[in-house]
């Protein structure tokens, strides 16, 4: 593809697809690219052919609106594309995507960033057992096949998430041995005044309860799993009373299940554009370290923009304003006249945005967490490596999370440190006597995602390949 | 309090420089802007190769090997052979005159047929045309030259500070040097400089002016992979090396170039450069198309134009000096450090230094 975009939107969820919509709609050249299957990221995920007739939820119906919007719009949608590395190719954007195994190059004048959420899950003894998955990715799982985690399970972690996904389990005929939340009723009433202004996801949540009653599935307000049972699969987990810190006080029960679902909120996914010079700031209200990004999206880096989740965690609605927001701002540096009231828009977005942020909240992640591992806890999972060895390196020096990836690889792995460097910083913290904020996360490296070598090396001739003249002997 | 040395550059060159001037009797202390062993030292290929080494740093080489091995495990080194290989009849010529040079210098290399390669590196191309071996060749782990160091200090009672940038130096009239940070003032009577890349801009703290440039080398590194290869794999114009590691990760170098600059932060990949060498890997052996890469980086190696090193005094301030720009320099800095720490002491280095002094001709090859 070498002719040059107007603007490349990476990330096709309700922020992305929205941005796309409202640039192409202000008569720009807009490519969107997604490594999915269909447009609506995370939680406007389509189904698969195969559970097409499954009955709709409002995620999906969310989904298909802008699937639809997409479908009809000159946007050029680029689905299955895993962008891989961006860089700055002279007055251009260069998003390399991985497609159909290949590597190529996408240009664009403007580039909006749409990356999104990743979940955090604290770990706890046992964490690693099969049979756990996380939170997000068992919606994952219900949204796209309509399967359920196991014949029983456990679901457990802050946040709005362990209602929703304990009645999609009952409604798709799983059993829900138990929800173990550290949130309080009390913390939920915070919430309530905010959520009154939104009385259709009241609802909602309402009908979870009223199910969640009716089947008497035992809620374990203010208490969380501290330990996973079974060694080959999950036979079980121990739940245990947390203080006001969740500092967990006693065990209370153990509750038997053949599988877990553990979620403690999201985390914005900062790494592009980090690697694209923006500042980051800790908040959080936001979910952790977020890029700093005007509500309107645009960040000191020119025509580079951010919106959604990835610049702070305020939920689908708030995203899909905001990508709205973000798009015609993009659309109207690149000197389009845009069609939509932009203050109008930005109102709607602190309504929604306003949500969002008492839901995060509800994840904030508190001191007494550090206490819900033991020394033999896994802390990053994709290299093994138990809490005691990160505090030893700690302990012995390493004052940064780039030391302690250095020092004992945690990091290293598959996932590049994205799921163990929230719990790798608080132990760094903790150590120091400092707060969280004072500890940036690791340098982030190309490429995104993994990329097998092949894909990256393309077909070559090797006496084509611009070998630069040997080094001085 | 005033040290007899503050050292500014907690890489290989300061550290190792570090501990011999205390063994012989200094009060040193070093400071880093970063974290200790986290610039080049800390993110090179960590190939400890005589086949890719200057034929005039070659004993300096051969006595780095040595002390590589002396570290032993906790440097993560593994001393695995290393073949060399040419793909084609211009690569081969070159693969002959530049190797019999290093072996001339003292490097136990040899050429090797084409049927002793496959018994020892079955997955490699059937495309090559020579190759040559070298049984000292292997690798350490870059990643805990910061940990190592870290250690080595604490045992020895050096103090050290990171994350503390030395921002301006001014010799006082009594002969000592107020070093600036931003943890405070630090008084030393000699002085140090051993900032790698960032050389260049620390001297000019001193109104010298050194003529440093920084080239940007990149190095990927794959998932675990199944066993592939067992050796140090390098190519005839040295723009590949390889080797898998115990844990079955394969790291893949050579000096392809990315972008940036020192001052700007940690530089870019390019991936007009990352993918000819990603190329390169997969032309010598195959299998290497199926792993994944997980990350690419890159980081600064300094250099001078003649390419060789500045280890001495440095021109026109006394008292201070200077140790840096060593090509293949994680293999040499253990030893040019010992010689260095010597100079310093006012001992006779056992082998000559390298005048910063000097006037600098472009380098031919
Ligand atoms: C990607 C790459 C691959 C390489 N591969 C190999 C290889 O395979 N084999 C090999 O032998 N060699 C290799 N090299 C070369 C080798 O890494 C270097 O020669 C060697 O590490 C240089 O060590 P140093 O201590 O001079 O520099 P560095 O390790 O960069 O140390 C300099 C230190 O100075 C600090 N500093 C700078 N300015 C200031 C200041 N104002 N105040 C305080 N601190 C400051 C920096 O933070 C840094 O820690 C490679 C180099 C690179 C970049």
């Amino acid at each position: 593809m070498t002719d040059v975009f107007d603007i490349a939107v990476v990330g096709a969820g309700p922020a992305g697809g929205n941005a796309a919509l409202a640039a192409a709609r202000n008569g720009l050249r807009v490519v969107l690219l997604d490594e999915q299957p269909q447009a609506g990221g995370q939680v406007w995920r389509a189904k698969s052919a195969a559970i097409l007739k499954a009955p709709k939820t409002i995620e999906t119906l969310a989904g298909d609106v802008l699937r639809r919007a997409i479908a009809s719009s000159d946007v050029t949608h680029l689905h299955g594309a895993r962008v891989w590395q961006i860089s700055r190719e002279g007055d251009n954007w260069q998003c390399h995507i991985l497609r159909d195994g290949k590597s190529e190059p996408v240009q664009a004048t403007s580039l909006i960033l749409a990356p999104g959420a990743r979940e955090y899950v604290q770990p706890v003894q046992g964490w690693t057992t099969p049979g756990v998955i996380g939170l997000a990715g068992a919606t994952a799982l219900f949204k796209q096949n309509l399967i359920v985690p196991g014949q029983r399970t456990v679901v457990s972690g802050t946040g709005p998430l362990v209602f929703y996904v304990a009645s999609e389990i009952r409604r798709l005929g799983g059993e829900v041995a138990g929800i173990v939340t550290p949130n309080t009723r009390r913390d939920w009433l915070q919430a309530l005044p905010v959520m009154l202004g939104k009385p259709k996801l009241l609802m909602r949540g309402a009908v979870w309860m009223v199910d969640l009653m009716l089947a008497r599935v035992p809620i374990y307000w203010g208490h969380t799993v501290t330990e996973v049972l079974g060694t080959t699969q999950v036979s079980g987990v121990q739940v245990s009373k947390l203080d006001a810190d969740w500092t967990p006080k006693m065990q209370v029960t153990t509750l038997q299940a053949d599988s877990l679902c553990l979620g403690h909120g999201l985390i914005p996914q900062i790494e592009a554009a980090q690697m694209l010079g923006v500042g980051i700031t800790h908040d959080p209200a936001s979910g952790g370290w977020v890029p700093n990004a005007q509500d309107d999206g645009s960040t000191n880096i020119g025509n580079l923009y951010l919106c959604g989740d990835g610049t702070g965690i305020r939920g689908a609605d708030a995203a899909a304003v905001q990508g709205r927001v973000t798009g015609m701002r993009a659309a109207s540096d690149l000197g389009s006249d845009t069609d939509q009231d932009m203050r109008a828009a930005h109102n709607e977005w602190r309504r929604a945005a306003g949500f969002g942020m008492a839901m995060t909240a509800l994840s904030i992640p508190r001191a007494g967490m550090a206490r819900w591992t033991t020394a033999e806890t896994i802390v990053c999972r994709c290299e093994g490596i138990i809490k005691q060895s990160v505090l030893g390196e700690v302990a012995t020096g390493a004052a940064t999370t780039n030391a302690v990836k250095s020092g004992v690889r945690a990091g290293m792995g598959p996932c590049g440190g994205k799921y163990c460097q929230t719990a790798v910083a608080a132990l760094i913290a903790d150590h120091k006597g400092t707060d969280v904020s004072n500890i940036a996360p690791p340098t982030p490296r190309p490429p995104l995602r993994p990329v097998p070598l092949g894909a990256l090396a393309g077909s070559f001739d090797y006496d084509d390949l611009p070998i630069p003249k040997p080094a001085p002997l | 309090m005033t040290y007899d040395i503050a050292i500014i550059g907690g890489g290989i060159m300061g550290c190792s420089t570090a501990l011999r001037v205390v063994a012989g009797g200094m009060k040193a202390i070093v400071l880093d802007q970063g974290d200790l062993g986290q610039g080049a030292s800390g993110v090179n290929a960590g190939t400890l190769s005589l086949q890719i080494k200057r034929v005039k740093l070659m004993p300096y080489a051969l006595k780095g090997h040595h002390l590589w091995e002396e570290m032993g495990a906790a440097v993560g080194f593994a001393k695995t052979g290393g073949y060399t290989l040419a793909f084609n009849d211009r690569e081969a010529e070159l693969l002959k005159e530049r190797q019999t040079m290093k072996a001339e210098a003292g490097a136990p290399i040899e050429f090797v047929s084409n049927n002793r390669l496959r018994a020892a590196e079955p997955g490699l191309t059937q495309k090559v045309v020579a190759a040559s071996y070298c049984a000292e060749d292997g690798y350490a782990n870059s990643s805990l030259t910061g940990q190592y160091y870290r250690g080595c200090l604490q045992d020895a009672g050096i103090e050290y500070r990171e994350q503390n940038a030395v921002t301006a130096i001014k010799k006082l009239k009594a002969g000592i040097f107020e070093i600036a940070t931003p943890q405070g003032v630090v008084y030393a009577k000699r002085l140090l400089l051993a900032a790698g890349a960032w050389l260049k801009p620390l001297a000019a703290l001193l109104d010298v002016n050194l003529p440093v440039n920084a080239r940007i080398n990149t190095v990927s590194v794959t998932e675990r992979m199944p066993p592939l290869m067992s050796s140090v794999i390098g190519h005839a114009t040295g723009l590949l090396t390889m080797k898998q590691k115990a844990n079955g990760t394969v790291l893949i170098g050579g000096g392809w170039q990315g972008r940036g600059t020192p001052q700007e932060g940690r530089g870019e990949v390019d991936v007009a450069s990352v993918r000819p060498n990603l190329a390169l890997a997969q032309y010598a052996l195959p299998a290497l198309g199926d792993a994944r890469v997980l990350r690419s980086w890159t980081g600064f190696e300094a250099n001078v134009p003649d390419f060789y090193p500045l280890a001495g005094a440095l021109p026109n301030v006394p008292d201070a000096y200077v140790l840096g720009c060593v090509r293949g320099g994680y293999t040499i800095g253990p030893y040019i450090g010992q010689l260095m720490g010597n100079f310093i002491l006012g001992r006779e280095p056992e082998m000559p230094l390298f005048d910063p002094g000097r006037t600098f001709q472009e380098d031919t090859i």
